[in-house]
C-alpha cells in the first residue's frame, strides 16, 4: 500500500515544492479554501483524527473550540518531539515537510490564525533545513503570505527552535517557552484555546496530527474512516525501537496488533525471546506477552492497564533487566521534570533514588515499599502529566516483575558496578 | 560586549520581525550568543538580555533550565551522547565507556586540548540509529568504534585546518535573514 504519511518513501524528492504539487500537493488547501471554515472543521471532526502526539484529542473538536470571529488566533506546530523512543515528527519534517505545512495551513484557515509558529525541539535544528527551504518556496509561490492561492485567506509561517526540554511537547509549557518563558505548564483553566499565545486563542496540534489533515480533505472523512478501528480510524506512524531487527518507522493501519509490529521490524533480535515492551515511549506502562495481540488503537491495551499514546514502541528481550530499564526511565524523568509541582519534582529524585540504591544490590524489602509508596504519591497530583508518566515504568514493572526486585534485595543478585552505574548516575 | 549583535545582525533583525514580543527571541538569541561567547557566559546572557531589554538574571534562569545551554566552558566540539533506554537497549552505555576510554575524560570531561566534551543525554529522537550522538548540533549515527575513530580524526583535521565551517545553529539561524 502507498504510504499516506512517509510519502517520500514512495515519491523521491517529495520534500521540493514542484515535486509535491506534481503529486496532489496543496489540492487539501485548495479544497479548504473553497468551502466555509466551518465546514473545514466539521469534514475533520467527521474524520474522527485524534491528536497523534500521544494524548488522543480529536483534532476537529480542538479546532472547535476556538471562539468565531475577528481577532489574533494563532496556530502552533509541536515539534518538540522529546519522548523516549519517539522519532516520527523529525522523519516527517526533514522528508515530506510540505505535508506539515500545508496541513498547518488547513487548521489556521479553519480556525482563522494568521499566524503559524512551528516549535522544533532545538536538538532537530540539523533535521530542519528542508523545512526552512519549502517555507522559503511557499513564500515565493504565493502559498504563503498575503492572499494565498488568490483567496482572502493571508497567513505568515515561523519556525522557532527550542533548547532542550522535554516539558515543551506539553501545549500550555510550549507557549510559555514559545513567549520566552521557562517552559512550564499552567494551570488549566485557561485552555490555550480562550486564552493561549500571547493571550490569544491557540491550537496547538502534533506535526504528524496536522500531516493527515491534507488527504482527509482530499479523499474525505469517510475515506478515513475507512482505515483502522470505528473508535481510532485512520493511520499511525510507529516508531519501533529496542530489541528488533529492524528499528525504525513504520505507518500502519490502527488496529494492527503489537505482535504484527514486531514482525514488521523484522522480528526480535538475535532471535531471542520476547520479554515486554513499551507501547508509548517511557510515559505509558510496560506490557508483556499476553498483551502482544491487543489491536494498536487508543483503547487497545486499556484491558492490560496500558496506552497506546505516541505509538513508541521500545521492545525488550529476555536478556533485559527489568528494574534497570526503570531506573533508566525514572532517571529521564526526573531529569526532565521542570521542577513547578512539588510532588513531581521531588518525587522523581526519590523515586530515582531508591530506585538506584535496589539496582545496584543496596536496597531492602522496605525501599521497595518506600518506592511505591513515593510513586503512588506523584499520580494525579500534578498540573501536567509528566508526574503520572514517571510513575508508570516503577508500577508497571513492579506489577509485572516483582520477582525480579525480590531478587535485587534479598541479596540473590549482586552488587552490580561500574559500567552502567557510571552511564546512569552521571548522565546530568 | 555586542559580539552576537555585530556578527549576527541580519539574523537578530529577522528574528525579532516572527513575534509581536521580543521577548519571544530570547532563546534563538541565547542560541546565537552561545555560538558566538563559546558558552553561556555572564556576557554573553547581558548582552542577550540588552538586547530584548530583560533581565539579565531572566537569562539565566532559561539557561539553567534548558540543556543546551551550558552554564561552563566546553571544548570546541560538544559530544552528546544518548543513552535513554531505546538506545541504550542498543548499546548506548558502552559506547559511552569506550568514548570516555578512548578520549581519557570522564562523562562531562572536555580533553585537554580543549577540542572535546563528552556529555550524556535524554533521547534525541534518533533511536533507530543507535549508537548515535550530536556533536554540536549535528546527528551522527549508527555509530560503532571505528566511524567514531573516522569522526574524531574528521574533528581534529577540520579544528588543525583552522578553517570555520558554519555551525547548525548559523546555518538554520540564517533562514531568518531577509
Amino acid at each position: 500500500m502507498a504510504h499516506i504519511l512517509l510519502r517520500h518513501r514512495d515519491i523521491e524528492n517529495i520534500h521540493e515544492l514542484d515535486v509535491y504539487l506534481a503529486h496532489g500537493g496543496y489540492e487539501g488547501l485548495k479544497k479548504a479554501l473553497s468551502i466555509q471554515p466551518d465546514e473545514v472543521i466539521e469534514v475533520v471532526k467527521k474524520s474522527g483524527l485524534r491528536g497523534r502526539g500521544g494524548a488522543g484529542f480529536p483534532t476537529g473538536i480542538k479546532w472547535g473550540f476556538i471562539p468565531k470571529g475577528p481577532g489574533e488566533k494563532y496556530v502552533i506546530i509541536n515539534t518538540d518531539e522529546s519522548e523516549t523512543g519517539t522519532f516520527k515528527d523529525r522523519e516527517l519534517v526533514e522528508k515530506n515537510p510540505h505535508q506539515v505545512i500545508e496541513g498547518a495551513l488547513i487548521a489556521a484557515y479553519a480556525i482563522g490564525a494568521r499566524t503559524i509558529y512551528n516549535y522544533f525541539r532545538g536538538e532537530y535544528m540539523d533535521a530542519a533545513y528542508r523545512f526552512e527551504e519549502a517555507l522559503k518556496a511557499c513564500y515565493e509561490r504565493g502559498l504563503l503570505g498575503q492572499n494565498i492561492l488568490g483567496s482572502d485567506f493571508s497567513c505568515d509561517f515561523y519556525c522557532h527552535y527550542g533548547a532542550g526540554a522535554y516539558i515543551c511537547g506539553e501545549e500550555t509549557a510550549l507557549i510559555n517557552s514559545l513567549m520566552g518563558n521557562l517552559g512550564q505548564p499552567w494551570s488549566k483553566p485557561p485552555f490555550p484555546a480562550i486564552e493561549g499565545l500571547y493571550g490569544k486563542p491557540t491550537v496547538v496540534n502534533n506535526t504528524e496530527t496536522l500531516a493527515n489533515v491534507p488527504p482527509i480533505l482530499v479523499n474525505g472523512p469517510e475515506w478515513y474512516t475507512s482505515m483502522g478501528t470505528e473508535k481510532s480510524p485512520g493511520v499511525k506512524i510507529v516508531c519501533m525501537s529496542g530489541h528488533v531487527e529492524r528499528p525504525g518507522n513504520y505507518e500502519v493501519e490502527m488496529g494492527v496488533t503489537y505482535r504484527q509490529l514486531i514482525e514488521m521490524a523484522g522480528g526480535m533480535r538475535n532471535g531471542r525471546k520476547f520479554k515486554a515492551l513499551l507501547p508509548s515511549g517511557g510515559s505509558g506502562p510496560v506490557i508483556t506477552e499476553e498483551a502482544l495481540d491487543a489491536p494498536m488503537t487508543y483503547e487497545g491495551l486499556t484491558p492490560y492497564g496500558s496506552v497506546m499514546g505516541s505509538s513508541s514502541v521500545i521492545v525488550m528481550d529476555e536478556t533485559t533487566d527489568m528494574v534497570w530499564a526503570a531506573l533508566k526511565m525514572v532517571h529521564f524523568f526526573r531529569h526532565e521534570s521542570c521542577g513547578k509541582c512539588t510532588p513531581c519534582r521531588e518525587g522523581t529524585f526519590w523515586m530515582e533514588k531508591v530506585l538506584s540504591r535496589i539496582y545496584h544490590g543496596y536496597g531492602t524489602e522496605r525501599d521497595l515499599q518506600i518506592l511505591e509508596s513515593v510513586a503512588n504519591q506523584i499520580g494525579g497530583r500534578c498540573l501536567c502529566a509528566l508526574g503520572d508518566f514517571a510513575v508508570n515504568p516503577v508500577l508497571s514493572t513492579i506489577r509485572h516483575f516483582f520477582d525480579e526486585y525480590k531478587a535485587k534485595v534479598s541479596g540473590a543478585g549482586q552488587k552490580q558496578q561500574a559500567t552502567r552505574e557510571t552511564a546512569v548516575a552521571t548522565a546530568d | 560586549m555586542a559580539l552576537i549583535a555585530e556578527k549576527y545582525a541580519e539574523e537578530i533583525e529577522g528574528i525579532l520581525k516572527r513575534f509581536p514580543d521580543k521577548k519571544s527571541a530570547v532563546l534563538p538569541l541565547m542560541h546565537l550568543a552561545q555560538q558566538a561567547y563559546g558558552h553561556m557566559s555572564r556576557e554573553a546572557m547581558q548582552e542577550v538580555a540588552d538586547i530584548l531589554e530583560i533581565s539579565p538574571t531572566h537569562v539565566l534562569a532559561l539557561s539553567g533550565f534548558y540543556s543546551l545551554y551550558y552554564e561552563e566552558p566546553v571544548g570546541k566540539y560538544v559530544l552528546e551522547i544518548c543513552n535513554d533506554l531505546a538506545c541504550a537497549l542498543r548499546g548506548a552505555d558502552e559506547f559511552v565507556e569506550m568514548v570516555c576510554h578512548k578520549l581519557g575524560v570522564p562523562v562531562d570531561g572536555t580533553t585537554a586540548d580543549g577540542l572535546f566534551t563528552v556529555k550524556t543525554v535524554m533521547c534525541l529522537g534518533a533511536c533507530d540509529r543507535a549508537p548515535m550522538l550530536q556533536c554540536n548540533l549535528k546527528f551522527e549515527e549508527h555509530l560503532d568504534e571505528e566511524k567514531f575513530d573516522q569522526l574524531i580524526a574528521r574533528l581534529r583535521a577540520e579544528a588543525e585546518s583552522g578553517k570555520e565551517e558554519p555551525s547548525v545553529v548559523e546555518k538554520i539561524m540564517a533562514y531568518a535573514k531577509s
